[in-house]
């Protein structure tokens, strides 16, 4: 499966948007933070978890998705709500703690809601599987169209709530598709100390659904994949697992010194960096020129920055507001 | 102590007086072994291992999958089958994922063996927030182990307390769950409570379990904390003297067992009680405290207990809705006033 000329500069599109976005956090995160890095202070307090690197693995998959599908992301859920559409300004805001964030500041970084797009995530590993899982059966049981896609790290796999929704999922074919970011690490623990098996595509097997390996950190390569098994769920025809090998190109969060890295693997990692791979493949295949690149690139920096802007001019929300909307 | 034994003061974080801990006893004891993510070349999220891999290997100071189930499962049959392991559970917020390891099994073997099986070992977790982590990694939840019969919990204030504490929980037969509050783990980024870092004797030491300690004496009001909430009581009780109120600060170490005779005593002289909790308000330790005073004698009061706990809410994101909820020590001098108004 092969995206047309559209789809190519979309994924482009957003994962620049999701780079730039990243880049702003970055910098906004170290306010109040120097010298002394104290995780409390700053305009974005508490743990911050950044993707860039790994942008392929959310544009290939949502290239597929409409803002009727169900997405479930991770602690690491920057790539994938942008690519599913979440309000980038209210996103913002939220990561900011700010009243007009999408949770009016409650959830900050690590659970951000977009019910608009049916979006969400959830900061205890693997646990956003089964609420996926969960979307899958009820779109079934009210014969609504959609699919429900499922992120998770690889060391998400090692997790029981991973063997428990992959064996439902194929049980009850449901239309659901995991896909897991093989970042290589979790945390300072990587995917070698982490399991005895290499590939983790090889173990749907063990539940009875196709698993796919995409090599790369290749965003078109990632859409070939995915668009099989979310074709193949929305025809009924069940779960798919997917592994994308991908590359995280900052620390487990900020403030991470790293030091369980390999000497000279960050470099190594930055030289494959996927968004200018894209760009030079993207003008080498047709589908842009120069000119035209450059303009997503602006058009992206513009969208981020009204997002930042949008979030910093924001107020907080009044204190007392903590008390609410802990019921429906 | 240090003037009268002529040794030079050495201060300790939290954090590294339970590495030294248990660095002293796997030094004496080859049973004594570590299993938990991130604890080996990382050192801990937030320290307590750091230079243990070095010494002991890899074999006995194992990086885990993120598989808790499985670990503290497993712990739970080597500390049967004569191991001594010591797991750690990055946040306590993550029980949700291996509780059934933690309170079907490490909490009750020993009971439904009839006392026929030990189970030594300890379980090491982070607790609080105050650093806008939100609700997934910022709880502090000691009533919920509390609460479940079979595992002792230990929640320590300062490093002195928290080296005692912690070889005293490797020497025990029994689980322990070790409770430290992140924002006492010197830690520098998570901010830090100075008053956790504190003079540590280099040798072994063990402290009792239920044994609370009373940490300023009083006369007006008691004030019952334990971790974080000590300090906070401690700046509230510096508060209060300079309104000429004398106030009595106790640290419970120990919620299993409970020194409830320490608080009693307490409360019999000063006639007031405050509790101060960063756990929920509800169903919860303070909860707990009040009812020891109460049950046991209503007399000696002059006003109703007070509690100062966090709210019963997800712990939000959000700076000004998170510093609202938390516990503080002008909220425990407004309790005060309550009481005085009483
Ligand atoms: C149940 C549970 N255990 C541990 C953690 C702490 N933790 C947060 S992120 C992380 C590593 C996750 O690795 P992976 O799934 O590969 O995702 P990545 O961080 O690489 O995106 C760990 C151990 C957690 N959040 N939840
Ligand atoms: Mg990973």
């Amino acid at each position: 499966m092969a995206p047309t000329i559209a789809q190519k500069r979309w994924m482009y599109r957003h994962m620049l948007i999701s780079r730039r976005f990243e880049e702003a956090i970055e910098r906004i995160y170290f306010e109040g933070k120097t010298p002394a890095f104290n995780m409390a202070n700053g305009p974005i307090p508490g743990e911050m978890h950044l993707s860039n690197g790994q942008e392929p693995c959310a544009v290939g998959v949502c290239a597929h998705l409409d803002a009727g599908d169900v997405v479930t992301s991770t602690h690491r859920p920057h790539h994938v709500a942008v690519a599913k559409g979440v309000d980038l300004k209210r996103m913002a805001a939220e990561i900011f703690g700010k009243a007009a964030g999408l949770s009016g500041g409650r959830g900050g970084h690590m659970h951000i809601f977009d019910p608009a797009v049916n979006f969400s995530c959830s900061g205890i590993i693997a646990q956003g599987m089964g609420p996926a899982v969960g979307a899958a059966l009820s779109r079934k049981l009210q014969g609504k169209p959609g699919v429900a896609v499922a992120f998770l790290g690889e060391g998400a796999v090692n997790q029981g709530a991973f063997h428990e929704t992959l064996n439902l999922a194929a049980l009850w074919q449901l239309p659901v598709v995991f896909v897991v970011e093989d970042n290589a690490w979790g945390i300072s623990v990587s995917k070698r100390q982490s399991t005895a098996v290499p590939r983790n595509d090889v173990r749907a097997a063990a539940y009875g659904m196709p698993g796919t390996y995409v090599p790369g950190n290749d965003p078109l390569a990632v859409f070939a994949a995915a668009g099989e098994a979310i074709e193949r769920a929305r025809g009924g025809a069940g779960p798919t697992l997917i592994e994308i090998e991908t590359y995280r190109l900052a620390g487990h969060f900020m403030g991470d010194a790293e030091g369980y890295r390999p000497a000279g693997e960050k470099d190594a990692l930055f030289a494959r960096d996927p968004i200018p791979a894209l760009r030079r493949r993207l003008i080498e295949d047709g589908s842009l020129d120069e000119a035209e690149a450059d303009a997503i690139e602006a058009a992206a920096q513009a969208t981020v920055d009204e997002a930042i802007a949008f979030a910093r001019a924001a107020d907080y929300p009044a204190p007392e507001t903590a008390l609410e909307r802990v019921f429906a | 102590m240090t003037e009268q034994t002529g040794r030079n003061e050495r201060r300790l974080t939290i954090a590294r007086a339970m590495a030294e801990a248990v660095a002293q006893e796997m030094r004496i004891d080859p049973r004594v072994f570590l299993m938990g993510e991130d604890i080996a070349t990382l050192g801990g999220v937030f320290g307590n291992t750091r230079g243990l891999v070095e010494e002991f290997g890899p074999e006995r100071v194992r990086d885990t999958p993120i598989s808790e189930t499985a670990f503290i499962g497993a712990a739970v049959g080597a500390a049967a089958d004569g191991m001594r392991p010591v797991v750690e559970l990055m946040f306590v917020d993550f029980f949700g994922v291996c509780m059934d390891a933690i309170y079907n099994l490490m909490a009750k073997n020993i009971y439904f063996s009839g006392g026929g099986i030990k189970v030594p070992m300890v379980l090491m977790t982070s607790t609080g927030g105050g650093y806008s982590d939100a609700g997934q990694h910022s709880q502090c939840l000691y009533a919920t182990f509390a609460h479940l019969p079979g595992m002792k919990v230990v929640a320590p204030s300062n490093a002195y307390d928290a080296k005692g504490l912690m070889t005293a929980a490797l020497r025990d037969d029994s689980p322990v769950v070790y409770m430290f509050h992140k924002g006492l783990q010197g830690m520098g980024w998570l901010g830090t409570e100075p008053g956790a870092t504190v003079d540590v004797p280099e040798t072994s030491y063990t402290l009792p379990f239920g044994q609370a300690a009373v940490v300023r004496e009083g006369r007006d009001v008691t004030i019952v904390g334990l971790a974080m909430g000590v300090h906070n009581a401690l700046k509230a009780a510096d508060d209060l003297a300079r309104r000429g109120v004398s106030a009595e600060v106790i640290d419970l170490r120990t919620l299993v067992p409970l020194d409830r005779d320490t608080i009693r005593r307490s409360v019999a002289k000063t006639g007031r009680l405050i509790v101060v909790d960063e756990d929920y308000h509800s169903f919860g330790v303070s909860g707990e405290i009040i009812a020891s005073v109460v049950e046991h004698d209503l007399r000696g009061l002059k006003a109703p207990p007070q509690r100062v706990a966090y709210p019963d809410v997800p712990i939000p994101f959000s700076r000004p809705m998170e510093q609202f909820c938390l516990p503080n020590p002008a909220k425990i001098v407004q309790a005060f006033d309550r009481m005085a108004q009483a």
